[in-house]
């Protein structure tokens, strides 16, 4: 056989276990990162094709700069929808989205329901979303896009009533604490099971645009849930059908223990997984609040406009373990967080409000106690209904609803079994 | 009244459903332009459109989960998975997600689907085209389970399962697609053109969902049967002189278990009948309600005659197949049991 150049590999074969840059005792390593400038990217016309920026899969598109400027054409892209009024209540919502979770954190661990999940450090992500998406439009979330819900003026005692499972859960204690449904904010309900709903969401696409109808769905899901079958089967739907889809991948870094790189980062981006199959992709700074607003306004019009999906890999790291079910520290460095690169979503839009005169220290420290109070009373009020170990909560008897739109005749008789079970003690 | 064969029948239906309702979509691996391999789609792309009946890649997680978004929107999906044996990589779709929409968000959002399949053996199909899933579905809560043995019936039934608000597996005994076959592979099946089951009445009709029917009144034993073995029931019984009651169940789930009850509690014997391995098949299930609800009738025990506990063998498919004369022997014992 002739010789093969390339390649002086011999011996056994061996195959090849990606490892985070740092586990428990490393020092903080995000060298493999790399971010570009603030204003340094592109922002292409609508309607480019996927062949003619697939850069835009590589880099990072970054609004605020160091020193909480907005600058670049994405900044221009997004024009008046960067006024005061939109990122004041932009930061508003990451305030409330982070204080909603620390409160429900604590009743977690207080004993007042079995499960949460934080999604510290990615507010701007689903906060600044949301402002992009309208009346009837439909999001697919995963367990940690609560702040759809909060940028959707979603009232948190619904959201409480469902994480306590009491009297007035809206969902009956049938389903997790968290894992809500809230159709009329547009809010799937969620799973809990990993990738499903994204291609749900490319059907539900898919009927909007059969119906000749204008609303736009988004689908949602982590860096670890990508590599589930149905993440590739929403974006084979996608690319066949290019139904009026936003398409978001969450790349918060880590899937519980296991880092992006066991979902296939080292090899390449998650934005790059629409070039294969030839639709535009983007990656965003997801703690750049007028970045996500911008990357966001410009997926959904292109959805609006009939241009058809578009990915975003949003880039954020997870500050909080992964749910109240998990410890971080046991596989990752203790102060990771902290050398997180692309910063505090509340802090860089604080110090951009600041540099615009629209805001100061001193009203930032006011209006998060008056958070903190706000939701202090919601949960007074919302524990008043009960918690999953204090009042009634919902009928037993309610598990049996819903199952099918009428209870078949089997049912009925498990029903009966049931009540009597009780009644007999 | 016109004679269709099963196919026209389950084409009829479809198209009687697409013309009254436009929320009415129909897709599947090569159901658009070329009709289905199976042609139970013919025509319907021309007649209504790309966008109301189309192709879709060979991904059946991907055809039921968009399906469960479009239902979840507000549309009529009615899919077809090309063999019901190709249907695993949508289970999760199907049991995790569609079956469960309705319970887990309250009453939110619902997933009013139809998930057609051709189903069981007698084609020389092997183990890929051939099995007979239907335990697979009745064990998951949410989802109803239907199964028709004639081309009446499977119209009926099937405009049932489209206008039902929750999600429906709708199983087609491929070997009953041109006749009631009854197991005698040696001999031409009879088409339906000549079978009284053939006659299909025109436009819109319903059988519910949840109704057995009674095929043949008798007084020695009941058979329950669905699909295929049917006519295997109606063979076994009058080549072994039996004067059986039959009874199609053609509703799995949810089961008219009354008609059930009532035709055991006559003849106080059971046989059960079905193509799928036998070993915690749904003729499990009937064995136990049998047994539950009809124990001071019964004369002798229960029995089940199953596909055996194999994966579907090709040169031996009629080895395998539950037969006339495998169930006639059943039934023989059952008689003779004192």
């Amino acid at each position: 056989m002739a010789e093969i150049s390339g390649g002086g590999h011999k011996g056994p074969l061996s195959i090849h276990i990606p490892e985070p840059p740092g586990r428990p005792g490393d020092s903080p390593d995000f060298s493999h990162i790399k971010i570009p400038k603030a204003g340094e990217t592109r922002c292409p016309d609508l309607d480019t094709k996927a062949e003619d920026m697939r850069d835009m899969a590589y880099s990072i598109v970054r609004v605020l700069d160091r020193n909480g400027n907005a600058v670049g054409p994405w900044a221009d892209f997004l024009g008046d929808d960067q006024n005061d009024e939109v990122l004041l209540r932009g930061l508003k919502d990451m305030m409330v989205t982070r204080a909603f979770d620390q409160r429900m954190q604590t009743a977690q661990r207080q004993g007042k329901t079995s499960f949460y999940v934080q999604c510290t450090g990615e507010e701007a992500i689903a906060t600044g979303f949301q402002r992009m998406m309208r009346d009837g439009d439909m999001n697919f979330p995963t367990y940690r896009q609560q702040g759809l819900l909060i940028a959707a003026e979603c009232p948190l005692i619904d959201m409480m009533n469902q994480i306590y499972s009491n009297e007035k859960d809206p969902l009956a204690g049938h389903q997790l604490p968290a894992l809500y449904s809230f159709k009329e904010h547009g809010f799937f309900t969620i799973s809990g099971n990993l990738g499903t709903q994204y291609v749900q969401a490319v059907g539900w696409a898919m009927a909007s645009a059969i119906s000749g109808d204008d609303k736009i769905a988004s689908a949602w899901i982590g860096d670890g849930s990508t590599a589930e079958t149905d993440f590739h089967s929403g974006m084979l739907f996608a690319s066949v059908y290019k139904p009026p889809v936003v398409l978001n991948i969450v790349n918060n870094q880590w899937a519980i223990s296991s880092s992006n790189a066991i979902a296939g980062s080292q090899n390449t981006t998650f934005a790059a997984r629409a070039l294969g199959y030839g639709f535009p992709s983007i990656r965003v700074d997801g703690n750049d609040y007028l970045a996500v607003l911008a990357a966001s306004k410009w997926a959904t019009e292109r959805a609006r406009r009939n241009l058809g999906p578009t990915l975003i890999e949003w880039v954020t790291y997870r500050v909080a373990a992964h749910s109240t079910s998990d410890d971080p520290s046991a596989y990752r460095p203790q102060t990771e967080s902290d050398a997180w690169p692309l910063g505090d979503p509340i802090e860089r839009l604080k110090n951009h409000l600041i540099a615009e005169g629209y805001w100061s220290e001193e009203r930032h420290v006011q209006a998060q106690a008056e958070i903190e109070s706000e939701i202090i009373a919601i949960q007074k009020q919302a524990e008043s209904h009960g918690t999953l170990v204090k009042g009634d909560g919902p009928d037993a008897e309610l598990m049996f609803d819903g199952v099918y739109k009428e209870m078949p005749e089997h049912l009925v008789r498990q029903r009966i079994e049931f009540e009597k079970e009780n009644v007999e003690g | 009244m016109a004679r269709m064969t099963m196919i026209e029948a389950i084409r009829d239906a479809m198209d009687v459903k697409m013309g009254q309702d436009q929320d009415v979509v129909v897709f599947g691996e090569d159901v658009g332009y070329f009709g289905g391999v199976f042609r139970c789609t013919q025509g319907l792309q021309e007649k209504y459109g790309k966008e109301r009946c189309f192709d879709a890649p060979i991904n059946e997680s991907a055809i039921v989960g968009a399906g469960i978004g479009m239902a979840t929107y507000g549309k009529r999906p009615c899919i077809e998975i090309q063999f019901a044996d190709y249907v695993l990589p949508a289970y999760d779709q199907i049991v995790s997600e569609a079956a469960r929409m309705r319970h887990r968000s309250n009453g939110e959002f619902t997933c009013p689907m139809v998930i057609r399949m051709p189903t069981g053996g007698g084609i020389f199909g092997g183990q890929t085209h051939s099995q007979s899933p239907e335990a697979i579905f009745t064990h998951v809560s949410g989802l109803k389970t239907l199964i028709p043995s004639n081309p009446y019936d499977a119209k009926g039934m099937l405009i049932a399962a489209i206008e039902d608000d929750d999600p429906v597996i709708f199983l087609e005994p491929k070997r009953l697609y041109n006749g009631p076959f009854d197991g005698h592979h040696e001999l031409a099946v009879t088409p339906w053109s000549k079978h009284d089951m053939g006659e299909v009445p025109e436009g819109h009709y319903t059988i519910p969902i949840g109704k057995a029917n009674v095929v043949r009144e008798g007084t020695d034993v009941t058979i329950l049967a669905y699909g295929t073995m049917v006519y295997v029931a109606e063979a076994a019984a009058r080549e072994q002189g039996i004067d059986a009651e039959i009874i199609d169940l053609r509703s799995l789930l949810p089961l008219d278990l009354e008609t059930i009850e009532a035709s055991v509690n006559k003849t106080g014997r059971c046989v059960i009948v079905h193509e799928a391995t036998l070993t915690s098949g749904f003729g499990a299930e009937l064995a136990a309600l049998v047994q539950q609800h009809c124990f001071y009738a019964l004369e002798a025990p229960v029995k089940r005659v199953a596909g055996w506990d194999t994966p579907y063998p090709h040169a031996q498919e009629w080895d395998y197949f539950p037969g006339p004369k495998r169930l006639g022997s059943a039934l023989k014992t059952t008689l003779e049991t004192k």
